[in-house]
């Protein structure tokens, strides 16, 4: 079947079979891989993207019902070479280790931090329930969204 | 601390929380893993495995995968015979060392064993083709519990051994006899350490690639351990070991499942050869679960023996360690490490300690975050609440009065160990007033008038790190790095290390940026590619920075020589010094800086006596000792009467990991270790039935620590230099999972100590809590 979708501004067209998961088609297809595939179950988020402005795992959807649909990876995140204000409160409050969950987790937090401009621990702690971390412990992952939201107030 | 040249003060990198060097790439999804490898005319491998724990092979029916489209070969375990075994690494007496083949032959072990391959053109492909292999299995009896499988009349996990007795060891220290026999009061109970899945967020992978022509094979695969790989690798497949690359990529995570050679490394190899194409093959998170190495799995059956004032005389443990159905590479070594450590912080002399290792038909067991020494420290912090408890003693108490002396260092145990250095008092004293003890104690015995059931648990840890000296070691225990200042001063470190997420392109960096007065944006630090590096161990048991991270030092240190040889004739001069980056003439003042000095030892128009042009230094540095980090943990927790849910309130962890190179990433080893420590207290299991049917074996029913299931941590520390390196630093990778398990346990145990209760097996998951507040009511 053919799909037509927009990823990070740009058009892509593919011929794809009808069960190609939508993280094969970004990973394999259009050659990103920065979203990873943690347990194809939906249950790591390491997979995370964001799909029409919502945050989708992409390990259990399907890559025809992306059709026409506007998509945002980790790599469309940084814009001419200046990185989005999670990116770089990731890198300053060390919210990464091995670095396998980051991008899905700071998909994730982006859209925790348009739900929530200002969240309190739990807000952010709960919204990030859906992706696994085994590296950080999360401390330095909540001290990030915590910064990224006290930058995005001033 | 500054040097000061020429008016310049340059601030010293060491100590300062410096974000990390590798994030750049690891936030903006650029970053290289296994699976995001693709190579020309790549091919996929799917693997076909076992579903049953014990079976008869009796045929294997592959012409219908075969035939399925993009199929180009199917393998079974009559193709791969001559692929030589998976390596068992560890050696003890007696031990039974069952061969391993890469791909069952007749018959299979546990669930998930590898029974046949499928090579295909994609992965789809080569899973639906997997799905038409046709094996046909007679069931044969299964045992999956450690202790039945020891028992008379157990299935035996392998026909040549019915006893299931993979290996026996034993250790005495001291008069243990005597011990017991001067005791007012011995302490029993059985402890176990339940079996626990890794569950690095990057599954397994490799990408196997045969130059026929060179007779090479490029081997890229997801390890803590690249030269290992490639030597053992080589002697399975046969081939030259300077043949063979192997690359490691961007590791996501591995927390000792990576420190293995395992089946599919070498599988993939002979694949490449056979199909004369690139393969590619990636672990499902359920072949993860079932096929990747399990951690833990002990039961141990502890004595401890004590005066009546609380002194500690005497300990024996039998530990009865659940092997699997075979041993990876470090299988047996590990509970090996338990009773090295078993009398902890204590100096008490008299041990004695007994392993049996029981072949189940299950996953191996091997190295898994703190391998060995979080069982330990969790039996001794548990049994030493015990005999508070029994003997009515403060828990914080009786720990000061057991502790090694600070004037005892270095201290020999009675399991032959030497600690280095320490102050075990001082993270206890320091936690005790962060949680603000006497109060504390009151505001529990308040909540319990009001029903509440509020616990607190102390935990006092020491490990064992920078693993270890080559004699103690099954592998060699060195490390090697090599630095070269390149013509233009910039300076590139390749160290025989294999970090996976532990900071060390960071942290050596400031190490070398201190050293040489540089900035420490002028460091490059590699590692992973068996090509490029010189030979190397790798990075597990906290040994990166300390074993690492000095062969980097002394390397500098050759090298600081040299650029004051060359300065020195560049100077005109034989009175210099080089600091702050510069070469100076203590006579004139006059300066090179290292870019200057660099060019010039590579132009090599005019050489120092007895010098080589280059500036490059090789150093395999061969540690003289362990080193002994400790701790003190305490957690406060708080149980729902109603449904037995455990809730830590406050988690305080004083860690002393000798002299410290970046602050931020150590809290970060310092978290990410107490969460898998709470993980395996309060959560996880991997869980095999009486079939030895994984029941644990998905993220949905294998419970690791998600971020509102983890409380805030209050991290501090004290600071120990380590005297077995120049660094002084001892490793902190390990030390939150080690300290923290028993801090968890012990302040649930105090939570329901009204109720009689002495000790509670993990993990305390809240169904468990419920059945004992049912009963307590």
């Amino acid at each position: 079947m053919k799909i037509t979708c927009t990823i990070n501004g740009k058009t892509y067209s593919n011929d794809v079979e009808t069960r190609l998961l939508l993280i094969h088609y970004l990973r394999e297809v259009a050659q990103l891989t920065g979203s990873h595939v943690g347990c194809e179950t939906s249950l790591c988020g390491a997979c995370t993207v964001e799909v029409n402005g919502k945050a989708v795992k992409s390990c259990t959807m399907f890559a025809v019902q992306a059709d026409g649909a506007k998509i945002t990876t980790i790599e469309g995140l940084a814009s001419n070479g200046t990185l989005h204000p999670l990116q770089e409160a990731f890198w300053n409050e060390h919210g990464l280790q091995c670095g396998f969950c980051t991008p899905g987790m700071i998909m994730a937090s982006k859209q925790i931090l348009e739900r929530y401009p200002n969240p309190t621990e739990d807000e952010i702690r709960h919204g990030l329930a859906g992706n696994v971390c085994r590296c950080t412990g999360y401390q330095h992952i909540v001290n990030a969204l915590k910064a990224a939201a006290a930058g995005a107030r001033k | 601390m500054a040097t000061t040249i020429a008016g310049v003060e340059k601030e010293k990198l060491v100590g300062k929380r410096l974000r990390r060097r590798e994030d750049p790439r690891l936030i903006t999804g650029t970053a290289t893993y296994v699976d995001d490898i693709h190579l020309e005319d790549m091919q996929y491998a799917a693997i076909v495995r076992s579903p049953h724990a014990a079976a008869r092979i009796l045929s294997i029916e592959i012409a219908a995968a075969q035939n399925s489209p993009g199929v180009i070969a199917v393998f079974t375990g009559k193709d791969t015979e001559k692929v030589g075994g998976v390596p068992c690494g560890a050696s003890l007496p007696g031990l039974r060392v069952p061969h391993h083949n890469v791909l069952a032959v007749g018959r299979v072990y546990f669930v998930g064993h590898p029974v046949a391959v499928v090579v295909a053109k994609d992965r789809y492909m080569a899973q639906d083709a997997a799905d038409l292999v046709e094996v046909n299995y007679e069931p044969l009896p299964a045992v999956a519990d450690p202790e039945k499988a020891l028992a008379p009349g157990a299935a035996p996990v392998h026909p040549e051994w019915p006893d299931n007795v993979a290996f026996t060891f034993h250790q005495d220290g001291g008069d243990v006899d005597k011990a017991f026999a001067e005791a007012d009061v011995v302490v029993k109970q059985r402890i176990t350490s339940q079996r626990l899945i890794p569950m690095a967020m990057e599954t397994r992978g490799v990408v196997a690639e045969w130059h026929g022509a060179d007779r090479q094979l490029n081997l890229y695969t997801s390890t803590q351990i690249p030269h290992l790989v490639r030597t053992l690798v080589a002697t399975m497949l046969g081939l030259d070991e300077n043949r063979v690359r192997v690359i490691t990529p961007e590791v996501g995570g591995g927390f000792g499942s990576k420190l293995n050679v395992y089946a599919e490394e070498a599988l993939m190899g002979w694949i490449a050869q056979k199909i004369q194409k690139p393969v590619k093959w990636i672990e499902t998170r359920r072949e993860n679960f079932l096929c990747t190495i399990h951690g833990r799995g002990h039961v141990d059956y502890y004595e401890l023996a004590a005066k009546r004032d609380g002194t500690i005389l005497g300990i024996k443990l039998k530990i009865i360690q659940d092997v699997g159905a075979y041993h990876q590479l470090l299988t047996p070594a590990i509970p090996t490490l338990s009773v090295l450590m078993m009398p902890g912080i204590y100096k008490t002399q008299n041990i004695r300690a007994d392993i049996v290792g029981a072949f189940t038909n299950c996953m191996p067991t091997d190295a898994y975050r703190g391998a060995g020494r979080p069982e330990a420290t969790h039996g001794i912090e548990r049994m030493v609440d015990i005999l508070a408890d029994e003997l009515q003693i403060d828990p914080a108490e009786i720990r000061l009065k057991n502790f090694v002396a600070n004037d005892q260092f270095p201290f020999h145990t009675a399991t032959g160990l030497m600690y280095d250095s320490g102050n075990y008092a001082a993270p206890l004293k320091k936690a005790l007033d962060l949680v603000d003890y006497g109060k504390l104690r009151q505001e529990q015995a308040d909540a319990r008038k009001q029903g509440k059931w509020i616990g607190i648990g102390i935990s006092t840890y020491g490990e064992i790190c920078a693993i270890g000296p080559s004699p103690a070691t099954p592998a060699g225990g060195w490390e090697s790095a090599t630095v070269k200042i390149e013509p233009s001063g910039k300076v590139t470190i390749m160290t025989g290390a294999c970090p996976h997420g532990q900071g060390e392109e960071t942290t050596f960096a400031q190490i070398a940026a201190d050293e040489l007065g540089i900035s420490v944006d002028d460091v490059l630090v590699v590692r992973g590619d068996t090509s490029i590096v010189q030979y190397g161990i790798g990075t597990f048991g906290s040994r990166g920075t300390a074993i690492g991270g000095t062969a980097v030092y002394f390397a500098l240190q050759d090298l600081k020589e040299k650029i004051k040889k060359f300065g020195a004739v560049l100077l005109e001069s034989d009175d210099v010094t080089f600091s702050g980056g510069n070469v100076v003439c203590n006579k004139t003042g006059q300066s090179k800086s290292l870019p200057e000095v660099a060019a010039s030892a590579y132009r090599a128009m005019k050489l120092p006596p007895n010098t080589e042009p280059g500036l490059v230094s090789t150093r395999f540095w061969e540690p003289p000792n362990f080193t002994f980090p400790f701790g003190t943990h305490i957690v406060v927790s708080e149980i729902d009467g109603q449904t037995g849910e455990v809730k830590i309130r406050r988690y305080v962890a004083v860690d002393d990991c000798g002299n410290r190179i970046n602050p931020l990433i150590i809290d970060g080893q310092v978290h990410g270790g107490i969460a898998q420590g709470i993980g395996q207290a309060l959560w996880e299991q991997a869980v095999y039935d009486d079939n030895g049917q994984l029941l644990s074996g998905e993220l949905t029913d294998y419970a690791v620590p998600r971020a509102h299931m983890m409380p805030w941590i209050e991290s501090e520390h004290t600071t120990t230099p380590s005297p077995v390196n120049p660094l002084g630093v001892k490793g902190v990778g390990e030390a939150g999972t080690i300290g923290c398990s028993p801090a968890v346990v012990n302040s649930v145990v105090d939570a329901l100590s009204p109720l009689g209760v002495r000790h509670i097996d993990m993990p305390l998951t809240p169904e468990k809590i419920w059945h004992i507040l049912s009963k307590g009511a």
